[in-house]
């Protein structure tokens, strides 16, 4: 459930553009999940609604959506470019990569050379895309 | 959004509102691509009153046992004190406290748990006894995430390990909590000491405000701890003394502090803890 955290910053951010740039409305977040750190999107979801009731009104009306972003690496070593997908991990390691998507290099692995010396180089965690809205 | 302004770096609790804005953190591709992590931070902290980071610039001096103990001393004092390890790559104060088979409880971010009457966060509930070898802007994104979900609540101290020297972890802090005040561990020898006047030089140029020094394995056994201006090492680095820079003292170097780790309860009894004790009445 640390995915409330996550959804409260998402709130915070997208609250703290609205006051800044003045607007009348926030319409649209675009928000990224990547793959790796693999939230819940239900729950995220659901922690945005209650977050904008109980925290946030001047959201209300504003729609989140959800963006999926594969996550992509590449290895500093050999070059290799790979996916998540062809990696193994445990259901213990991927709930510590959820938690720390850094965790990645202690638990993961360069496919061709074995290095945990790779780039993440898209996929990561969550951030907001876009926001739209009226001023 | 806008970097923070250079604010004064000394702590009260109007420092805390309103929180700082942080610069954003881009991402490849088109869009504004926020990271909102940063902005959860001080909410994160607010209602801790002293945030101190344990630091020193040399590998081995005993930041990590100084800043377990200083957190088990301030809890057994009553204090609500909390310890946060960043030093990802040399994690070690789990194994100072003992903390194995602990692990953060879920609730709205992570909640850490406690341990002998501190409450304990640390990469190493992630890593698993495994190594952790992350880049520079690794290390920034795994600090910001651990200060963005871990759920502190009311803390009257909280004690962070630093890893050695000013470095990403070291800059991230003192961004991202501005309020941070240094407590810097060196030994006797003239190498740590020589590093150790750098960075308090560095520290004041970047408006860190320093408790004071501590210097650790001080070889002279039966000798009584000194803190205050009576200092060795407050003399030696600050010959015009200080408010501030008085609030030092020695640690004796403690043969017996090795069989004691692991157990906090061993460790309140050591000669090291009750050195430690007696600077850290002076300094809090």
């Amino acid at each position: 459930m640390h995915e409330w955290a996550l959804a409260e910053s998402v709130i915070k951010t997208a609250a703290e553009h609205f006051k800044k740039e003045k607007l009348k409305k926030l319409s649209e977040a675009g928000v990224v999940f990547g793959e790796l750190q693999a939230i819940d999107k239900e729950i995220f979801s659901f922690a945005l609604e209650e977050l904008v009731k109980a925290e946030s009104k001047i959201l209300t009306g504003c729609k989140f959506k959800v963006i999926d972003e594969p996550a992509a690496f590449k290895c500093r070593v050999c070059g290799k470019e790979f996916t998540l997908k062809s990696l193994k991990k445990t259901a213990a390691e991927a709930e510590y990569i959820h938690f720390i998507p850094e965790m990645a290099h202690t638990f993961l692995k360069c496919p061709k050379c074995s290095s945990p010396d790779f780039e993440i180089t898209a996929g990561r965690g969550v951030y907001i895309k876009y926001l739209t809205g009226e001023k | 959004m806008t970097l923070p302004p250079d604010q004064s770096r000394v702590p009260s609790p109007e420092s805390l509102v309103p929180c700082p804005e942080f610069g954003v953190a881009g991402k490849a591709g088109g869009g504004m691509n926020l990271d909102p992590r940063p902005s959860v931070i001080c909410a994160r902290l607010k209602k801790i009153k002293r945030v101190i980071a344990v630091t020193g610039w040399k590998g081995g001096i005993g930041k990590s046992v100084t800043a377990a103990v200083l957190a088990l001393i301030l809890g057994k004092k009553g204090h609500r004190a909390g310890l946060l390890d960043l030093d990802f790559a040399g994690a070690s104060a789990h194994v100072v406290l003992g903390a194995d088979g602990l692990f953060p409880k879920e609730e709205k971010g992570l909640e850490p748990p406690f341990i002998s009457g501190v409450k304990f966060m640390s990469v190493s509930f992630f890593s698993k006894k495994k190594a952790v070898p992350l880049r520079g802007a690794n290390i920034s994104d795994a600090i910001i995430e651990l200060l963005a979900i871990t759920q502190w609540g009311e803390l009257d101290f909280l004690i962070i390990d630093m890893p050695p020297g000013i470095n990403d972890a070291a800059l991230d802090i003192i961004r991202l909590i501005p309020r941070t005040e240094v407590l810097a561990v060196t030994t006797p020898s003239v190498m740590a000491r020589a590093v150790l006047e750098r960075s308090l030089d560095l520290y004041k140029r970047l408006k860190v405000p320093t408790l004071g020094v501590i210097e650790n394995m001080t070889p002279q056994p039966g000798r009584p701890p000194k803190a205050g201006p009576q200092s060795k090492m407050a003399r030696s680095v600050w010959p015009g003394g200080g408010v501030r820079q008085n609030l030092a003292g020695d640690i004796r170097f403690d043969p017996k502090l090795e069989a004691a780790l692991g157990s906090p309860e061993k460790l309140l009894k050591t000669i090291f803890a009750a050195d430690l004790e007696k600077i850290s009445r002076a300094i809090f």
